[in-house]
């Protein structure tokens, strides 16, 4: 055994241990570790690879159904059934912590890691989504970071040839020096083709395939579980480098090899690189595994064993090799041009044995590694903050009810959040595959075609951040609510959601406190609408630190989420003609809680998150499902950010219409137009089948009220002129751009 | 007809065209693989959008030289069909099929959307049976597409006929608001002198299946097939 480096408590302290974990490693192996062994041990058990501090929650959340093939955790990635033969596999993951030191190998490595996921299990990857926050826009940082960013996924994502049909971008201050990029990616495959990270089958060979490994992302894991400051730029050696060409080829190859039958089980690498895949790969089968790290293709001299252990260079697989069929796998790889290196062979047992030269530098067991082995599992303490009390203290009569309506409507379209995010969105191919069927028909979801098939996907992110932090369980289930509700208006029916726990510090018991309230939330809202939770990832220390101040950012549990629809039932949001009547679907409230015109028309940053009732959205979504399929409605479009004006406008732009619409009596201008009270959709009916319509919706007893009619171009509010749609889509579109220039 | 796909490492587009030209145009089709020399008694070869080899030199430079292309390009020479789309082209002008060269665009940025092109009396059978007074609906999806060739090159191609589409706005109009990558007059697709060679930016498979919304494109692979069946 190299004992070269004999270790101490301290190092355990310098690579993210803590005194107790460093303690009850020497009880695991009976002897103190070597250094080899305290980093495997340091990024096994980081909070990235081990959920050691979340996992006693994640557990609390619905994760059985029977669209679910997979259940959640047990794969790469959730896997949900959508008939003939087919499953979809899905997952979201965080890459915010590279990103906020740099922005474009962060995002462009957060790309190649998702699609990675999804390729391992045997899917194509068909379709990325991706939901992204920063601070201010005005900010020389956030420009550089919205740059890197969007280039790094456009980079990608544009060679690698899977098209990104949707997500979020969203700006606040909370995210202005630790970004959010979460990227998600969407495969198909046929269900019997899927491909389990399982190592088995003793004498078995092991291969790396892929790119040669580096020192690129040594300790990247430990990174991302810990607090990002203003020095966290001297940590850039814990990026990795993508290469697209190399992920693309890797995906070809590793869709071939999975047809050839060859494959015991895959993994790619990931986070904690070779460790992790050997590690997670030989606990699930119930093996062992003999490694030689000097048979690894290196890209650089002198690594350490520790550092080929450990190193996330990007698009390698480990694959288990059924013996005997070696010549077939080497054959494939050859075809593509890829390293195709046997690392070592499948061994009776539990431990993991890693040589250099013939020598023994590591010895270790494999379950104690592990989520669901013998990693730590802790139970975070959590309190109530002081903020949540001074949020109910918003009264909404501290508003002026008399304002001008017409200047508040062009703040909220050339608002960022509100704003087009064309600047963003053309940057990536979206066309890429010939699946994206919302291209040329918009609607609330991304809906992407399954070829061969009646049916299509519907996909969407959503999370509103500032709901969440008002209050976490309510926020919570308005997020998983509108992701449900966007897939509702698209046509489709939800079947299932990853996420991505974009959290603070979890030692902080205030930030903990959110994140128990969030997963309470998601809870309630994921068995409302049978949207089982299929894996996703925990990202916490996303925080500020300037001047020794700590500050979380706002907790942000994204959501995303997949549905399935006929295309013949297709529901698209742009306004069809002048003359459809406009009908409200759910009842206006005198509610302006949480809205992005409270926050910044009006700079109120603490009130209650808009009122939300789960079985009333529940009904809702039912209500517009069955709307959509007994074909009655020219357009669907939910009522979010920005309220209800802004849905209108969004309905109205696409085909250059306007409209003309009343506001309530009984309720404030401001709250009817600019409120986010949920549970809300605007529809569109010809004139032809109103009285049909009406019929329906008085039969099933759901509020509903007519507000206006489309017309040619002009806005009008009240008998009011707002101006042309055309004057409001000029700053709709551009806004971002122009910001982006300065 | 009997179209030959070639795939290059990094072609991403390769298989849309594929599923456009046998499940939407009903041709019969082979993938014909870079490191091979047999173009299978093709009549038409498509270079495909993508990155091939990665893009890494400059787009299109590497794939070139790729043992497919040298037959591609004795084919070329022989009269044979050639059609590059987006990377495709940027191989036919690397290669020399095709004169001018295509660099970053103007805005610096990958640019994908839909545009709208004009088709030109080209004398040749990609627009010979599209109308020349009703603009397309073709999408873009390109970093490097802004076609640019010297003052004299340019002239050759007008007075030639060779210029096949100019990107315009929905009424047909070639302004400058429509030209999407800063290409030399709204230059979006060309083809050589013996009319045998095509190269364009736009994706017309993109625009082929109903069920995305847009068969725009369609009528250019009809005009195609049309012409030279």
């Amino acid at each position: 055994m190299n004992t070269k480096h004999a270790v101490t408590v301290d190092n355990a302290k310098e690579i993210g241990l803590l005194p107790k974990e460093f303690e009850k490693i020497k009880e695991i192996l009976g002897r103190t570790p070597n250094y080899t062994e305290l980093s495997i041990f340091s990024v096994m058990w980081s909070e990235h690879a081990s959920y050691k501090n979340s996992i006693k929650w994640l557990k609390t959340l619905p994760r059985t159904g029977k669209q679910l093939v997979v259940e959640a955790g047990q794969e790469n990635a959730g896997m949900v059934d959508v008939g003939d033969g087919i499953a979809c596999v899905f997952k979201i993951e965080s890459h915010n912590h590279p990103c906020a030191v740099e922005p474009y190998q962060g995002a462009a490595t957060g790309v190649g890691g998702i699609n990675r996921d999804i390729f391992t299990m045997g899917a194509r990857p068909i379709a990325q989504l991706n939901s992204l926050r920063f601070g201010n826009i005005d900010m020389d940082r956030t420009k550089w970071l919205v740059n890197g960013v969007v280039k790094g996924i456009a980079n990608y994502g544009n060679a690698f040839g899977v098209p990104v049909v949707g997500g979020e971008v969203f700006f606040d201050d909370c995210y202005y020096q630790n970004p959010l990029v979460n990227a998600m990616s969407v495969g198909l495959m046929k269900t019997e083709n899927l491909v389990s990270a399982v190592s088995k089958g003793i004498g078995n060979p092991v291969y790396i395939v892929g790119s040669a490994t580096g020192k690129d992302g040594i300790h990247g894991a430990t990174f991302a579980s810990a607090d990002i400051t203003e020095d966290s730029a001297d940590d850039i050696p814990s990026i990795q480098v993508g290469d697209p060409f190399q992920e693309k080829l890797l995906l070809e190859a590793t869709l071939e090899v999975i047809k050839s039958k060859a494959v015991i089980g895959m993994q790619d690498m990931g986070a904690a690189g070779i460790i992790c895949s050997t590690s997670e790969m030989s606990e699930k089968g119930g093996c062992g595994m003999k490694v030689n790290l000097d048979k690894v293709p290196l890209r650089q001299k002198n690594m350490e064993p520790f550092e080929i252990l450990l190193s996330e260079s990007q698009e390698r697989m480990l694959i288990v090799v059924e013996k005997g069929k070696e010549s077939i796998v080497e054959a494939i790889f050859e075809k593509w041009d890829l390293n195709c290196a046997i690392i070592g062979e499948v061994t009776e047992g539990d431990r993991l044995h890693f040589y250099m030269h013939d020598e023994l530098v590591a010895d270790v067991p494999a379950s104690y590694l592990v989520l669901g082995g013998g990693a730590p599992i802790y139970e975070r303490e959590y309190k109530e903050p002081k903020y949540y009390k001074e949020t109910k203290n918003f009264n909404i009569n501290s508003i002026p009810e008399t304002q001008d309506l017409k200047a508040i409507t062009k703040h909220l379209a050339g608002h960022p959040n509100i704003a087009s995010k064309r600047w963003v969105y053309e940057q990536y191919d979206s066309m890429v595959g010939t699946k994206n069927m919302t291209t040329n028909a918009p609607s609330d979801a991304a809906i992407v075609n399954i070829k061969g098939t009646k049916r299509a996907l519907a996909i969407t992110t959503d999370c509103n951040s500032r709901y969440v932090y008002s209050d976490p369980e309510i926020g919570t289930e308005i997020a998983v609510a509108e992701a449900a509700r966007n897939i509702s208006c698209s046509g489709g029916k939800p079947l299932a959601i990853t996420n991505c726990l974009n959290f603070g510090n979890p030692y902080n018991p205030e930030v903990f406190w959110q994140f128990v309230g969030a997963i309470k939330g998601m809870s309630n809202a994921c068995k409302k609408f049978d949207t089982p939770v299929t894996g996703g990832n925990v990202s916490f220390y996303n925080q500020a630190s300037i001047d020794g101040t700590i500050e979380p950012v706002h907790p942000t549990p994204t959501i995303g989420m997949i549905g399935l629809l006929e295309k013949e039932h297709q529901m698209t949001l742009d306004f069809k003609k002048k003359g459809d009547i406009i009908y409200l679907i759910g009842s206006s409230k005198n509610d302006i809680n949480s809205s992005e015109y409270l926050y910044s028309y009006h700079n109120i940053k603490l009130s209650p998150p808009p009122q939300f009732d789960l079985n009333e959205e529940y009904v809702l979504q039912a209500v517009i499902q069955k709307l959509i399929r007994l074909g009655m409605l020219e357009s669907a479009h939910d009522v979010s950010d920005g309220g209800l004006f802004v849905t209108l406008l969004e309905s109205a732009m696409p085909n250059s219409l306007g409209f003309d619409i009343l506001t309530e009596s009984d309720i404030r201008e401001d709250a009817f137009l600019f409120g986010e009270s949920q549970s809300r959709v605007v529809v569109t009916i010809n004139q032809e089948k109103e009285d049909e319509f009406i019929d329906f919706m008085v039969k099933i007893k759901f509020p509903f009220s007519v507000i206006g009619h489309t017309t040619k171009g002009k806005i009008v509010v009240d008998d009011q002129h707002f101006g042309m749609v055309d004057e409001y889509k000029t700053l709709y579109d551009n806004a971002i751009g122009n910001k982006m220039k300065h | 007809m009997k179209f030959g796909v070639v795939i290059f490492p990094g072609s991403n587009c390769d298989h849309d065209m594929i599923y456009v030209l046998k499940k939407i145009m009903n041709q019969e089709v082979v993938e014909l693989w870079h490191k091979n020399t047999d173009l299978q008694g093709c009549n038409f070869i498509v270079l495909p959008g993508g990155f091939s080899y990665g893009d890494y030199l400059r787009s299109g430079a590497i794939a070139r030289f790729s043992p497919i292309m040298e037959k591609v390009i004795e084919f070329a020479n022989n009269g044979g069909y050639v059609m590059g789309i987006c990377n495709g082209f940027q191989i036919l002008v690397e290669a020399k099929l095709l004169p001018g060269t295509l660099t970053a665009n103007k805005n610096h940025q990958f640019i994908c959307k839909n545009t709208y092109i004009i088709p030109h009396e080209s004398k040749s059978a990609i627009t010979r049976n599209l109308n020349k007074n009703e603009a397309l609906k073709i999408p873009i999806a390109h970093g490097e597409g802004r076609y640019y060739a010297d003052h004299e090159t340019i002239k050759q191609l007008q007075a030639n006929n060779q210029i096949l589409f100019s990107y315009c706005d929905m009424e047909g109009k070639i302004t400058p608001e429509a030209n999407p990558n800063g290409s030399t007059s709204n230059i979006a697709g060309i083809c050589n002198e013996g009319r045998n060679v095509f190269g364009m930016m736009p994706h017309p498979e993109r625009a082929a299946d109903p069920t995305l919304g847009n068969i725009d494109g369609k009528l250019i692979f009809n005009s195609i097939i049309k012409t030279l069946e």
